[in-house]
């Protein structure tokens, strides 16, 4: 993507004036799974926003009581898609694991709801950011990002290896591919669809 | 996923929004923001002058803002709510309130998907 922008010289661009309306995807996963690649593949533009946040920092020497804090600077990337001429959707690449948990406050809240990206090779890392999702009440589908010479595991594998509820999608797409990318969100807002019209417990 | 700050100073979030640690509104990162018409930018504190300044060229999400000014999205949206508050900023129109999403919403983001797809 280049170097970061400048703060004086935003490489961001304006939505258009008739847009007036705006909804929130999360694009989330474990580190390295492709939620950037997916934003990319379906967004014009990527755009990076840094957060600080402040963590305490538990170290095993640490018995005094006393927590050390750190501020870290997480960075999101994110892009947008103008779905008609006044609604824009943005999608937000989130980052899945539990120590991010202060950002998900900001994110979460609002989303329509969110695509799990995952890779088959290591399904045990997608559970910390099933349990944020459920914490935060957020609906989901889940993607499994076809890596090359990752081998194709059976659906009800995978189901059982991430303890998916049998009504949450699972599918499967290539992040770098725009069509495929696409056909996965829309499985996504197909289930939040269906699920807005079930009568709630 | 953590690097380097470019800012060299820890400047804490509540030191550049003027003591406010939470928005005074209900301000997301997907929530659309422009400048009113000829804002007055009297008294506005330099973050916030900034902000105003950048949204006068158009709609911009608060995520965008952030990304532009290089700004933490955290500090962003209690800037935002602040300059709503004043009436520097305005939403393009009523905004949708999506953490009760209708049915329409999601409809209407479906076909969008559909239609590009």
């Amino acid at each position: 993507m280049g170097s970061a922008p400048s703060p004086e010289t935003p490489r961001i661009a304006y939505n258009p004036p008739t847009v007036t309306r705006s909804a929130k995807l999360l694009i989330t996963g474990p580190f390295g799974v492709g939620k950037t690649t997916l934003v990319g593949s379906v967004a014009p533009l990527v755009l990076r926003m840094d957060e600080t946040m402040t963590e305490a920092s538990v170290g095993v020497d640490d018995l005094r009581g006393t927590p050390h804090k750190t501020t870290t600077t997480v960075a999101m990337d994110f892009g947008r898609l103008h779905l008609n001429e006044s609604l824009v959707l943005y999608l937000f690449g989130t980052p899945g694991q539990v120590r991010f948990r202060p950002l998900w406050e900001g994110l979460a809240d609002g989303a329509l709801g969110a695509l799990v990206l995952v890779d088959t090779r290591d399904l045990d890392r997608c559970h910390d950011v099933l349990d944020l999702l459920e914490e935060h009440g957020t609906p989901y589908a889940v993607a499994v990002n076809r890596f090359e010479g990752a081998k194709d595991y059976p659906e009800e594998e995978i189901r059982q290896a991430l303890d998916l509820a049998d009504s949450t999608p699972l599918t499967s797409c290539d992040a770098r591919d725009r069509q495929s990318c696409l056909r996965a969100l829309i499985t996504l807002v197909e289930y939040l669809s269906a699920r807005q019209l079930e009568p709630h417990p | 996923m953590s690097g380097p700050r470019r800012d060299p100073d820890v400047v804490r979030p509540y030191v550049r929004t003027g003591g406010r640690s939470r928005p005074s509104r209900d301000v997301r990162l997907e929530t659309l923001v422009i400048a009113v018409h000829d804002p007055l930018t009297q008294g506005l504190e330099p973050d916030a002058r900034r902000v105003l300044d950048l949204c006068r060229g158009g709609v911009l999400a608060v995520a965008e803002i952030a990304a532009g000014l290089d700004l933490p999205p955290s500090v962003v949206r209690i800037l935002v709510s602040g300059l709503i508050d004043t009436g520097h900023l305005a939403a393009p129109s009523r905004r949708v309130r999506a953490d009760a999403p209708s049915a329409d919403l999601l409809k209407e983001v479906l076909h969008g998907l559909r239609s590009i797809a």
